[in-house]
């Protein structure tokens, strides 16, 4: 499949339209989608009319970028203006936003054509995509699979050729684990990177925007497209932007730091280990040098991300409340039970349970003994970050324990399913760029080797990825 | 006991809209009465699903200055907290407020001869408004939500019970108001609901030093009723406790048609608002330098201008509260005096004729009258043209031609006139009755059109009358 800069050559010598790379593109889906329900919803007259443009630029030798007329996919917790967004619940059937989210704005600027929005775990919570309000999405390597989460449906449609590229959204490995599960790149940017504005939150201070797609040189266009400072976004930083420049730098004289502790993890699969393991034997034959690094506060980060994540979550959930927009029981009798019955109706299982768990972790007596002390730890993560890095460049890794698993495997025992997350969740803790890139297979089915750096080297994780790239397939 | 052997014991808690152009956390108008329901909001203070706040500096900058004009202790580092509840006229379902780091902390405003004790100052948002169908939100039919004021700055200054009658409680949200007008942070409209008082009441005998259980009090709309609702709870407390009874600590409403308070909620049905930092918003740094800028650039303090209106002007106490209340009013006056005026004089006509003249008119307007050019019933009347017209009163008095006649010869001509067809008057008067002029002045009076110098005339007809 091509990638997006060759098939921005074959725009720019006019051999197809925007329109007929979208055609292709639709007709895909619609082969794919029975096996794959990859999309919550598509946006074929959107993305009819923004091929025109595209194709209107080029023609005319307007202004064009490299993502003009690409056609990509977005994630259903980014706010497209006027198209039903509804972060995978119920709770939001019917709701179109009046405005774009920042990171979608950019894109359209760039020269986006939407495809459509792709289905997600509600409200981006879960590893697995079967936790969305509407539908279970499949692993296009085996249906049977999930094709990891919360960013399934972005990764499922990236895998299966029914979109160039697709944004996700990454809390604590939402990006990653789908696109390492469904054998694609995917990135979640230093935090601050990229605005938030319009992404449906799910935990404030651990949400990053970023790309899925097929090569690293990819997610890097995406990511120059969409990352930089937002008056909008308080937390998003004034930082240069440039994710190209360094990237064919190579790894010749790179310290790549492999943690022991990440290799040591409760329910990473031997094979996982071992595709990991080889990838690193490439990385050090390519010049690198590998490194043993500590992050020894690893074993609490989990904990600590399970109450920080549902502290905020139950607060950014508590405007789904039936009075300005969503759905709304028309029935109840006051405003408590409307409240009660639009949030028992609207929440799935898993929201609920995060929304009680956050709001006792905040409550008044246990605020310190929980909310405080998770706190505390993620300071400790972030300083055996700190630490580390001063003794390598990058810190590499397995991005989850496991293959994609069966549906339904994990479904029951939440803890296992969190357990999904626990090699990607500390980037987020600390706020570090992170990317998942394909490295080989385990039981035929694809693993992914992370990438972390410090803040704001998110250059030099994508340089990173993109060396193991050229390794895996000079092989 | 007596009422008197009970010592009321009352900290306030006062939430002032700043008067900045836009919203706390978007860009909407903070001006939310100018608005149709609901035309003053955007995804942002609506609350819609993905949006961010950004802080509004102008509001961070006004909460400074009213902090050091309150004497606080400006924090370094502060942020911004959410507190979290479920109401329809809070759209995010939780409001961003300030927790453990306010703004400012430690302060003292002086209110007569009491110091109270200031112990926070924060910033916050204002929530959107509801209208019931019906009683209340749990009874009515149905209930409208406005979210035009939703997300309007809203500061909150906390004091010390340091206040020990209804009275003074009054008289601190009064000062308050003054301040915050003074140093141009707010318009502080009580009717308005730019200010809002809540006092926490508790009675203890006198001589106790431990404080009793507290009651606080909301719903008060003027400083009137902040005074009749603490005088009330006071008694209210006072009668319970002498019966032997306890008081329950609550939230109670003042009902403004019943002159009481009544239970709103009970202690067991507070809230527990799981504040956490604002995620959204990074901590803020307040440079020590700007604000010690600011709190050099704080204009006169009600207090001391009040002093210097008693002092340099002459102006009675009430008098120079009023001006002080009015920093508009007090700017005229002060101008018009510095434009050559005398001070009593130019206060009471402000206060009497509320001129809307700069203070270059107002100083002529005032000499017009000192000169016996015009008199002040015609001074007003100048005023209303000068107003309508911004002419200068020298340009409107010629205008109208209502110059009082003091011209002598014509005087005189009138006279002659008044003499020749009122001669019973004028027997009367030379037969030895003084109040005979009286009547023929009178007729000056009417057949000048009420021109006459009534000064002028008066000698004039004396002395033709004593030839
Ligand atoms: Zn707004």
């Amino acid at each position: 499949m091509a990638s997006i800069s060759e098939l921005h050559d074959r725009l720019g010598r006019r051999e197809i339209s925007a329109g007929e790379l979208l055609e292709e593109q639709l007709t895909t889906i619609e082969e794919q989608e029975p096996r794959v329900h990859a999309y919550l919803r598509l946006t074929a007259e959107l993305a009819r009319a923004q091929a025109q443009a595209a194709d209107r630029l080029f023609r005319e030798g307007g202004p064009v970028g490299p993502l003009t007329g690409i056609p990509a996919a977005i994630k259903d917790v980014l706010s497209v203006q006027g198209v039903e967004t509804t972060a995978g619940s119920k709770i939001l059937a019917g709701y179109r936003p009046p405005f774009d989210a920042t990171a979608v704005a950019r894109l359209k600027a760039a020269g986006l054509v939407l495809l459509g929005i792709t289905n997600c775990d509600e409200f981006a919570m879960g590893s697995s995509t079967e936790n969305s309000g509407y539908f279970v999405t499949r692993n296009p390597h085996d249906p049977q699979r999930v094709p990891g989460g919360s960013s399934g449906g972005s990764a499922a449609a990236v895998a299966a050729g029914e979109a160039v590229y697709a944004l996700g959204t990454d809390t604590g490995g939402s990006i990653r684990q789908p696109a390492a599960l469904c054998g694609v790149v995917g990135m979640k940017p230093t935090y601050g990177r990229v605005s938030r504005y319009g992404l449906i939150a799910f935990a404030s201070s651990l949400d990053q925007v970023g790309p899925l797609s097929r090569s690293v040189e990819d997610a890097a266009l995406v990511l120059e497209a969409i990352a930089g400072v937002d008056a909008r976004d308080a937390t998003s930083a004034d930082r240069p932007v440039d994710f190209l420049s360094e990237l064919e730098a190579g790894v010749e004289g790179l310290r790549l730091g492999v943690p022991r502790e990440y290799f040591q993890v409760e329910g990473l699969e031997p094979g996982v280990r071992s595709a990991v393991q080889e990838a690193l034997r490439r990385l050090e034959r390519a010049g690198a040098e590998l490194v043993d690094v500590e992050l020894p506060h690893t074993d609490y980060g989990l904990a600590a991300y399970y109450i920080i994540a549902p502290a905020e979550c139950s607060s950014n959930l508590a405007r789904m409340d039936s009075v300005r927009f969503g759905l709304r029981d028309e029935s109840a009798p006051n405003l408590l039970e409307s409240y009660l019955r639009t949030r028992r109706a609207g929440f799935g299982p898993e929201v609920r349970r995060r929304v009680m768990l956050g709001t006792y972790a905040l409550s008044s007596g246990y605020y310190d003994a929980y909310y405080l002390k998770a706190q505390k730890i993620r300071t400790l993560i972030a300083e055996d970050f700190q630490r580390a890095f001063r003794d390598c460049d990058a810190i590499v890794s397995a991005t989850a324990p496991t293959v994609a698993f069966e549906i339904g495997a994990k479904m029951n025992d939440p803890l296992a399913m969190y357990l999904n997350d626990v090699l990607t969740l500390g980037g987020n803790l600390a706020g570090l760029p992170g990317i998942s890139v394909p490295c080989g297979t385990s039981e035929g089915l694809p693993v992914g080797l992370q990438v972390l750096t410090p803040h704001w080297q998110d250059a030099r994780a994508l340089r990173v990825a993109r060396a193991y790239e050229m390794v895996r397939d000079a092989a | 006991m007596p009422l008197s052997d009970w010592e009321p014991v009352i900290g306030m808690e006062v939430h002032v809209q700043l008067s900045t152009r836009t919203k706390m956390f978007c860009g909407c108008s903070s001006d939310y009465l100018a608005a149709l329901p609901n035309g003053n909001v955007c995804p942002v203070c609506l609350g819609l699903p993905g949006v961010l706040p950004t802080a509004n500096e102008s509001a961070v900058e006004k909460v400074v200055k009213a902090a050091v004009a309150l004497q606080c202790e400006v924090a370094e580092h502060t942020k911004f907290d959410r507190k979290n509840y479920f109401y329809p006229d809070l759209p995010k379902g939780y409001q961003i407020s300030q927790y453990d780091l306010p703004i400012a902390r430690g302060g003292s405003l002086q209110v007569g001869e009491r110091t109270v004790r200031i112990t926070r100052v924060h910033l916050e948002e204002d929530t959107g408004k509801l209208l019931h169908a019906g009683d209340a939100l749990h009874s009515a039919e149905e209930s409208l939500v406005d979210l035009n004021r939703a997300g309007v700055p809203l500061m909150e200054v906390v004091s010390e019970p340091d206040l020990h009658s209804a009275e003074a409680a009054r008289d601190y949200a009064i000062e308050l108001r003054d301040l915050f007008r003074a140093v141009g942070v707010s318009e502080a409209d009580m009717e308005k609901g730019q200010l809002r008082a809540e006092a926490n009441v508790s009675v203890r005998p006198v001589g106790e030093s431990a404080l009793g259980v507290k009651t606080e009090l909301k719903n008060i709309n003027s400083f009137r009723a902040l005074q009749r609702a603490v005088a009330h709870e006071i008694e209210r407390q006072v009668d319970v406790l002498e019966e032997g009874g306890q008081v329950l600590q609550e939230t109670r409403g003042w009902s403004e048609a019943q002159q009481r308070t009544f239970t709103q909620r009970s202690k067991e049905e507070a809230h527990d608002y799981r504040y956490f930092p604002e995620p959204d918003l990074p901590p803020l740094h307040l440079d020590g330098a700007w604000v010690s800028h600011l709190r050099q650039a704080l204009p006169e303090l009600p207090a001391r201008k009040r002093e210097r209106f008693r002092s340099q002007y002459g102006l009675s106490d009430s008098a120079a509260r009023l001006f002080v209340e009015d920093p508009d009013r007090s700017r005229l006056l002060e101008e018009t005096v510095a434009a050559g005026a005398e001070a009593r004089t130019t206060a009471n006509w402000i206060i009497a004729a509320d001129p809307k003249l700069g203070p270059a008119h107002l100083a002529e307007l005032l000499r017009l009258i000192e000169q016996g050019v015009i008199n002040r019933d015609q001074g007003r009347e100048v005023q209303r043209e000068a107003e309508a017209s911004e002419r200068p009163p020298q340009e409107v008095v010629q205008a109208l031609g209502l110059a009082q006649v003091s011209d002598e010869n014509a005087l005189a001509a009138v006279i002659e006139e008044v003499i020749a067809a009122q001669p019973q008057a004028v027997a009367d008067f030379r037969a030895g009755k003084q109040q005979a002029v009286g009547a023929l002045l009178a007729a000056v009076k009417q057949r000048t059109g009420g021109t006459a110098n009534l000064k002028v005339a008066s000698r004039l007809l004396r002395d033709r009358l004593s030839q």
